[in-house]
């Protein structure tokens, strides 16, 4: 199977389209027949982080791409960074505004949520100069963290 | 339980959906924390309880594969939403009840947390 990949731009605070991305997503990998509880994950994961660089960062870029023995996807964006990635990963923390707590956003749960359900996730961030995260998938059964 | 049973125990409304009544329904979340609900680990035959009418709370329906949507204290999302929740095919209900009350209600009639623990 070659390598399949799709990317979008992803724009702040429209939240009338946020997440199409990743419901786009989400449809592609039923397509090609990825088993069900690992589309869920990717989905998730993907929904977190699209919502983070829409409500979080700037100019966001959203990449998926499917191979053989993994999935990945790679989503940046040029907006404030974040500035303690340790403390940003802990359950609850969150720099949500009001505005955004009403629209439901600012558990503080999006991070450990995409922690929870990648097999592996890297932040690189940069205060000022925005926000990468790359998650990665094994396609290959028994490999994953959910059966370990 | 179906959710044209469910309907009746908390005098609720249909919003969209109304060819998918006959969905059965075990398992319930309520939460205004999308997050918090994208965090349970859902299974089949679920439905989230909220307050928030936002396209978000449908979206996140769609990607955390819950199957019903039940808004409270009357609140109805403006027609976008509605549109995109029959664009996923994710009924819409609205009761006239708080969230606590409503919550009350349903549990008494047996159904499980997302997680399938009461
Ligand atoms: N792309 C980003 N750019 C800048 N800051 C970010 C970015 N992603 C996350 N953060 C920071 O990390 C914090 C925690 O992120 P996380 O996704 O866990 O929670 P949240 O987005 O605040 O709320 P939730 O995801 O539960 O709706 C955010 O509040 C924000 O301060
Ligand atoms: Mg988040």
């Amino acid at each position: 199977m070659a390598a399949l990949k799709k990317s979008f731009q992803l724009k702040s605070r429209d939240f009338m389209h946020a997440g199409e991305a990743s419901i786009s997503v989400q449809n592609m990998l039923k397509q090609i027949g990825i088993e069900p509880a690992l589309i869920r994950r990717v989905a998730i994961c993907a929904y977190e982080g699209e919502m983070n660089a829409v409500t979080h960062g700037e100019n966001g870029n959203f990449r998926i791409e499917v191979n053989t023995d993994k999935i990945i996807l790679d989503i940046s964006d040029e907006g404030p960074g974040i500035e303690d990635i340790e403390k940003a990963m802990e359950k609850g923390f969150s720099t949500a505004t009001e505005e955004y707590r009403e629209m439901g956003f600012g558990a503080g749960m999006g991070l450990p949520n995409m922690e929870t359900n990648s097999d592996r996730m890297d932040i690189e961030s940069e205060k000022g100069q925005g926000t990468r995260v790359v998650m990665r998938f094994s396609l290959s059964p028994g490999s994953r963290k959910n059966e370990t | 339980m179906k959710l044209s049973e469910l309907i009746d125990k908390i005098d609720a409304v249909v919003i969209a959906g109304d060819d998918k009544l006959d969905l059965d329904i075990e398992r319930i979340g309520a939460s205004d924390m999308m997050s918090d609900i994208l965090a349970a680990n859902l299974g089949t035959n679920s439905m989230l309880l909220t307050g928030l009418t936002n396209v978000q709370s449908i979206k996140t329906a769609v990607i955390a594969g819950v199957e019903a949507i039940l808004f409270v204290r009357n609140k109805r999302p403006p027609q976008a939403v509605i549109d995109t929740a029959n664009s996923h095919g994710i009924p819409l209900l609205t009761c006239p009840y708080s969230m606590f009350v409503t919550s009350g209600r349903l549990y008494a009639q047996g159904f499980t947390g997302l997680n399938g623990l009461r």
